[in-house]
């Protein structure tokens, strides 16, 4: 990809953790998670990538290292380019990243929806709060270990709570959708859940 | 003539022309006839809810068109869409506030079960939370569905006493 | 966290308190989640000063089902059904769009006749989304005709939405690498006799709202959206071109062979609502000069890549005769269409604005990680800058203007 080559070598001078990262399309770099909000600012100053698309993040499971990793995508009006900057979190317990809302206004809800899905806390964000959970939801949904049919928690409301006596349960998922594991002799995978909710009284099933 | 129809009867041989009824099926007919809706419009099949208000499948035949979203002007609700687990509170809160007589109709495979959306974040059955009285499958249900659903509705509302529940309560 | 504030109805906190710079000397509203002019479940919360909005904070996720986690769960070709549902009111723009950011991952080129009823289809979706933000809108500001007329239109769509697909709406039409079956016979000829008598009734539609001089009062010089702020906050679709950014993805970076039409990007002048609205009234002609290009030069074909062998499922006859595709098929069904490992991403100019997919693979049929970068969620977040200042009446006009829709909000 030669506009990622050029891209990496005008700004190598600048910033020094710039590598270029592996895409199917556009162009990708990956940076630092402390040089990130100066390299985006100068993409958005110097090379024309003025609109912020998408800010989210991807969580490659309790068991890597780095696990979060953060991802911002450019579009340049300009030259109708796109371009994907990549920064990994540095702690994996409790990761944090800079927030871009000082460059575009159109970051602060993209940030608050990957706090609310992953629990990356962006630093210098004005108002980290959820976003499409409830506030006083206990978990990130989005994180690898938290299973697709939930986990029991309270309703939002405690009026209504214990009105109706009803409570958040993990959604009956009865093996579904299902999915055929890859690899292994066809005779031994069968289609089924992938992920199924635990609780307390009843393990995770492991896989067989 | 004398019908043996014992709901509602014209005999106008001996009182001339006064309908002689049951209180019951009287108060049951009034209510089936104007069965004003609350939309709880959340997704998808809000889409064909309003298609059943508009002029190809007309709800306004049945005397449902007047769909206001004040519960204490409506008699039914019907919860057209995925209720999730933060918009089921106020879901609730909504349906305590319609005054009685009250019915719900659940339109659409995620108001009835939770749909295809088996996830963290959806009520499975927005009767989980509030009674229901139709189950409409579908998804979306075509608006014939709906239609049929506000018929068998009406079935259920003519064969409620309701003259013993209003003297009584 | 949240200041004490007791509201007539009930006693109990809100699951969402009040964001804590909101002043407790001035009166606060909650608009919604259950509102006729939200347009599905958005809630506001205001901070009023008499009839003048001083703040506003939009809270968001009251649909939010869990789509990408889903998307984690299950193969490529069982999660089109969901993404019907993102923006339900063009259902085959979001296949399309979907399918097409699946098959880049794998690098396929799709034939022409898989491009043109993309084409078609996404046109026809685009005619259906802006009648229907029309017709709401009409609703919103108190005109009740314009709505039925719109649905009339909508219902004649849905009917070859359904000759086409099976279903009126959420349509799951797109498979990786196609879509699901080809078109019938005669509903070319009968698209374009949609088409042929659209544009009379459109011009009338329109004739109601655009001097209208209710209409006007309510929509010109409102919720201005300037340039800057609509590249600031990441505005798309016809909110960004209302406010004079003339950014269309179908000529900036054409896709599906929108290149060999020639078509016109309506873009406004000042940014306020009247602006938007005819930004839509406009596209929806341009559509039908998109449409009847496309369906004249309709191509001969295959309705699906037949170079794709581990991603499209062969024909029916060669699954239940031979060996090999009968293999290939229950591989497709069972584990997923086989994408190479990646990262992509890709966006369609959607009728809300730009939809986009942003797909981790770690190879194999199921995605890593699904991101959906929703046009209403980033249309939605100048919420708070625009109703300030605005009258409440005001505020259920911009919301109309911006056409958002909750499903593909909160996913």
């Amino acid at each position: 990809m030669t506009a990622q080559a050029d891209l990496i070598a005008t700004l190598q001078g600048k910033f020094s953790s710039i590598t270029p990262r592996p895409s199917a399309d556009h162009p990708a770099l990956n940076v630092s998670a402390s040089a990130a909000v100066a390299l985006l600012a100068t993409l958005r100053d110097e090379q024309a990538f003025d609109y912020l698309v998408d800010i989210t993040a991807i969580d490659w499971s309790a068991e890597k290292t780095p696990r979060f990793t953060v991802i911002w995508h450019l579009y340049s009006t300009v030259n109708h380019a796109y371009l994907r900057v990549a920064a990994d979190c540095a702690d994996d317990a409790n990761p944090v990243a800079p927030t871009a809302t000082g460059l575009w206004p159109a970051a602060n809800w993209h940030e608050r929806e990957a706090y609310d899905m992953f629990g990356i806390n962006f630093a210098g964000h004005p108002d980290l709060r959820r976003i499409l959970m409830w506030e006083g939801y206990p978990y990130f949904p989005l994180r690898k270990e938290f299973p697709l049919a939930g986990l029991p928690t309270e309703l939002p409301d405690a009026e209504v709570a214990a009105e109706t006596g009803t409570r958040l349960i993990s959604a009956p998922m009865a093996g579904g959708p299902f999915v055929a594991p890859a690899g292994g002799p066809m005779s031994t995978v069968e289609p089924r859940a992938k992920d199924e909710a635990w609780s307390e009284q009843q393990e995770k099933p492991h896989a067989p | 003539m004398v019908t043996t129809n014992n709901e509602l009867a014209y005999n106008s041989k001996i009182e001339g022309d006064v309908v002689v009824t049951q209180f019951d099926a009287a108060v049951n007919w009034l209510r089936t006839n104007s069965m004003w809706p609350m939309p709880m419009g959340l997704a998808c099949c809000a889409i064909e809810l309003m298609a059943v208000a508009s002029s190809r499948y007309d709800i306004a035949r049945f005397g449902a068109e007047v769909m206001r979203f004040s519960p204490r002007q409506s008699d039914c609700m019907i919860v057209a869409g995925t209720v999730t687990y933060k918009m089921s509170t106020a879901v609730r809160r909504i349906y305590d506030q319609m005054s009685a007589p009250k019915w719900v109709i659940a339109m659409g495979a995620c108001a009835s079960s939770g749909g295809m959306y088996r996830s963290y974040a959806t009520l499975q059955g927005v009767d989980r939370i509030i009674p229901v009285d139709v189950y409409v499958s579908g998804c979306p249900p075509r608006p014939e569905a709906l239609l049929d659903a506000l018929m068998k509705l009406q079935q259920k509302v003519k064969r409620e006493r309701s003259a013993s529940r209003l003297l009584s309560a | 966290m949240a200041t004490e504030h007791t509201f007539p109805d009930t006693a109990a906190k809100s699951a969402t308190p009040l964001p804590k710079e909101f002043d407790p000397e001035k009166m606060s509203i909650s608009m919604g989640p259950s509102h006729p002019s939200t347009h599905g479940v958005l809630r506001i919360q205001f901070e009023l000063d008499g009839e003048t909005v001083t703040k506003a904070d939009p809270v968001v996720g009251y649909l939010h089902r869990g789509d990408e986690k889903i998307a984690e769960n299950m193969t490529y070709n069982q999660f089109v059904p969901y993404t019907d549902r993102l923006d339900y009111l063009a259902p085959l723009a979001n296949n399309a769009a979907y399918a097409h950011a699946v098959e880049q991952l794998a690098g396929l080129k799709m034939p022409p006749r898989v491009e043109a009823i993309r084409v078609i289809t996404s046109e026809m979706a685009r005619v259906s989304a802006h009648l229907m933000g029309l017709g709401a809108y009409g609703i919103d500001v108190g005109a009740w005709s314009v709505f039925m007329y719109c649905f009339t239109e909508r219902e004649k769509l849905y009917t070859l939405f359904e000759k086409l697909t099976g279903a009126r709406f959420t349509t799951s039409y797109s498979r990786i690498g196609g879509v699901s079956r080809d078109v019938p016979p005669g509903w070319i000829e009968e698209v374009d006799g949609f088409c042929d008598q659209f544009l009379p009734i459109l011009e009338e539609i329109l004739g109601l709202l655009s001097r209208n001089k209710i209409f006007l009062d309510r929509t010109v010089d409102v919720g201005v959206v300037s340039r800057a702020d609509a590249i600031a906050y990441g505005l798309s679709g016809p909110n960004l071109r209302g406010s004079g950014v003339p950014l269309d993805l179908r000529k900036d970076r054409p896709y599906w062979g929108y290149e060999q039409y020639d078509f016109d990007v309506p873009v406004g002048s000042k940014g306020d609502c009247y602006d938007r609205y005819l930004c839509r009234g406009e596209e929806m002609k341009q559509s039908i000069r998109i449409l009847k290009q496309a369906l004249k030069k309709f191509p001969a074909g295959d309705w699906y890549a037949p170079d794709a062998r581990r991603i499209f499922a062969p024909p029916k006859e060669k699954i239940l005769t031979s060996m090999e595709e009968l293999i290939n098929n229950f591989m497709i069904v069972t584990e997923g269409p086989q994408m190479p490992a990646g990262e992509v991403y890709f966006e369609a100019e959607n009728p809300k604005g730009t939809l986009g997919f942003f797909i981790v693979s770690k190879g194999g049929g199921v995605p890593y990680r699904l991101k959906i970068r929703s046009p209403s969620f980033c249309n939605l977040s100048i919420l708070p800058k625009l109703c300030v200042g605005n009258l409440v009446s005001d505020v259920v006009s911009i919301l109309g203007s911006l056409d958002f829709v909750m499903g593909e909000c909160d996913r």
